[in-house]
């Protein structure tokens, strides 16, 4: 794709790399992690991606990231309950660490701030991806701290972690890594929101290592009037199983990218998605996921609801290499669209270099079926109501298919919140 | 109970509207066991469907009533609060929706609409329980999605299930019996017999006469061309299994 050249910067880009200026002094990293944030910045100043650009064609984020809001300088965020009981909290309040718990046995935690400081990040980790990489270069260009977790081999954690970054308007710019040993086993909870119109980036790298077994956990539960970028990574090893659980209930503007990489034999990878999308909101579920070993097991199911004026994007990606024989990947994108406004595209793409392979993807776009509705309400139940368990169990079918029952508990509370919220 | 004057209606949009039901008259009074029979096409399912309020379903002539009140001019959930079932000819799956939680909120619902108090969750599952095991019905099944993975005669006997929990006052069976055994049948016609007292009614809509001899009609009508053109005791039933439709559809030429 030839780099198509932008004259003139929008209001929001202006603003964006004005307002590096004024954070610099503030932003943790050794001499290293400065050049890295700089050559961010100047990605930046090259505009950011539109339309014509393959990865964003369903969100020109250049259109739609119309305003940039300055940092706030004093902390007014809190941290929020869990979402599961007796989770050690990690909250990064208005982009930064205050105090943290002492983490439980088995896990060591640092402040990624410290890491930044001391220069312990490799200069990659801080390298936009391609030209085109806005999450990758907010981030790099801004990020200002988060936590580091490294998960010794063999632990079992009795109790799920939760990671919170939570903002009270203005910017925040997070990073978290977790690396997890081998034949360890946890639950994660990573929770994005706040209060208050605010710009959020937030990355996430998982590395998880040979027999490791994990449940992450995204909740984006952004306000209405934020923009969230988002990207999560991970590193799957011999025989690890990953499962990422997305759902997505809140922000105006938002981009969820996933790249994994199916990297050990016999690893899997399950990635369960759930977008409730109202009001006018935009989100985006973007999908890179790599089977570079032979006999990986994956699967991607994602539930839309869409109403009001909001709009819908899933990209999902599955690419086979010629080494990765036997892998078995089944991706499905089902949409319920509820209001003649709503939109929802759906684009999935397979490269397969691999001749012994099982891939399949499908997707479906329909309404509330009336021969539900009518079942449901011809034994006495109203048609709002109707609706409401009909919707509420096309999405609870994706959660119910996690194992934990306190997990699943909590997740179809949050559910019912937004149904209540949103009719 | 039920009466039912002059009733014309359509199924389907604008011009391609078709009538199905033509200017019927029928009651059902109060105790009774009435069967509809009558050929493919005469719009006996239809007649269930405008009774019950399926959209699509459009009346454009004549009443209906159940007690008194007009229920044309009701919503679905209003006519089941009043005390109308159901039991689907074909009843649908739905995905994510557990049996107890469908029909625990149905029943608060028609109790809601009524006045009355919501039924205790302990009292649900004791009610639940007896009659799951009235009707053979594994417990486990009644956790699962509504319908989701049954067989055919599960289904029916699902229906029946929830007619029992629910307890209505008239009682509507599209094809019942079709997809069941002669075991799964008996059980069936055991639930809606145990339901029959002085101030209930069914109507029993079938293609055979196999199952009126256990849940035994007091009137049989024949239902052609969306009129009802004989009606007679539960000897007509066994008449039309022997001799077929043919003869009684001349005869009302």
């Amino acid at each position: 794709m030839n780099v198509h050249a932008q004259n003139t910067l929008t209001e929001a880009e202006t603003a964006l790399i004005d307002s590096f200026a004024g954070r610099f002094s503030d932003l943790p990293g050794d001499a290293d992690v400065t050049v890295r944030r700089d050559e961010a910045l100047e990605l930046l100043k090259q505009g950011l991606p539109t339309r014509r650009v393959e990865a964003w064609h369903y969100t020109d984020l250049r259109r739609l990231l119309s305003t940039i809001p300055a940092f706030k300088p004093v902390s007014e965020a809190e941290a929020v309950a869990p979402l599961l009981d007796h989770a050690v909290v990690l909250p990064v309040l208005n982009g930064t660490v205050h105090d943290r718990e002492a983490g439980p046995e088995g896990v060591a935690i640092a402040r990624l701030a410290d890491k930044l400081q001391e220069g312990a990040v490799e200069a990659e980790w801080l390298t936009a991806a391609d030209r085109f990489d806005a999450v990758g270069a907010v981030n790099a260009a801004f990020v200002s701290d988060g936590y580091w977790l490294d998960i010794e081999e063999d632990a079992e954690l009795e109790h799920p972690l939760e990671l919170q970054n939570i903002h009270a308007g203005g910017q925040v710019h997070a990073r978290f890594v977790a690396n997890f040993g081998v034949n360890s086993k946890a639950t994660v909870v990573e929770r994005q929101t706040g209060a208050g119109s605010a710009f959020a980036t937030s990355m996430t790298h998982l590395d998880v290592a040979d027999g490791a077994e994990v449940l992450w956990i995204v909740l984006q539960e952004q306000p209405d009037d934020t923009a969230y970028l988002g990207r999560f990574s991970a590193k799957l090893g011999k025989g690890a199983k990953l499962t990422l659980f997305v759902m997505n209930s809140g922000g105006k503007l938002v981009r969820q990218e996933v790249k994994v990489v199916a990297g050990g034999e016999g690893s899997e990878f399950k990635l369960r998605g759930v977008n409730l999308l109202g009001g006018e909101a935009h989100c985006d579920v973007t999908m890179v996921l790599d089977h570079t070993a032979p006999d990986t097991f994956s699967t991607e199911t994602l539930r839309n609801v869409v109403t009001g004026k909001a709009n819908g994007v899933f990209q999902g990606q599955i690419r086979v290499a010629q080494i990765a024989q036997k892998t078995d990947a089944k991706m499905a994108c089902n949409t319920l669209l509820l209001s003649d406004e709503a939109g929802f595209s759906s684009k999935p793409e397979l490269e397969i270099f691999a001749d012994d392979v099982a891939c399949g993807h499908g997707a479906t776009v329909t309404d509330i079926e009336d021969e539900h509705l009518f079942y449901l309400m011809s034994r006495g139940i109203d048609e709002k109501m109707a609706r409401g368990l009909l919707v509420k169990a096309f999405v609870a079918e994706v959660i119910e298919e996690l194992e934990d029952q306190s997990v699943i508990e909590a997740l179809e509370a949050r559910l019912v919140n937004w149904f209540a919220e949103h009719g | 109970m039920l009466k039912i004057e002059n009733l014309t209606a359509t199924v389907g949009e604008a011009e391609e509207a078709k009538q199905i039901i033509n200017r019927l008259t029928l009651e059902v009074p109060a105790g009774e066991v009435h069967a509809i029979m009558g050929p493919n096409g005469a719009g006996k399912s239809t007649l269930s469907y405008v009774l019950t309020g399926r959209s699509g379903y459009e009346v454009t002539g004549g009443s209906a009533t159940l007690n008194g009140d007009d229920i044309l001019e009701m919503e679905p959930e209003e006519r089941a609060a009043k005390g109308m079932f159901l039991s689907f000819q074909y009843p649908v799956e739905i995905p994510g929706v557990p049996v107890m939680t469908f029909v625990r909120t149905a029943m608060n619902s028609q109790r809601k609409l009524r006045g009355e108090e919501e039924i205790s969750a302990p009292d649900f599952i004791k009610k639940s329980r007896e009659i799951a095991k009235q009707l053979k019905l594994d417990a486990e099944m009644l956790k699962r999605p509504v319908n989701v993975g049954f067989s055919g005669g599960e289904k029916k006997r699902l229906e029946i299930y929830q007619m029992m929990m629910l307890e209505p006052n008239f009682l509507i069976l599209d094809e019942t019996d079709s997809g069941l055994d002669i075991d799964a049948l008996k059980i069936v016609a055991d639930g809606v017999n145990a339901l029959r007292s002085p101030d209930r009614a069914v109507m029993v809509i079938t293609h055979y006469q196999r199952l009126l001899d256990y849940i035994v009609p007091d009137t049989v009508h024949v239902l052609y061309r969306g009129q009802v053109i004989k009606s007679g005791d539960k000897d007509l039933a066994l008449e039309l299994e022997k001799n077929g439709y043919t003869g009684v559809i001349d005869a009302a030429a």
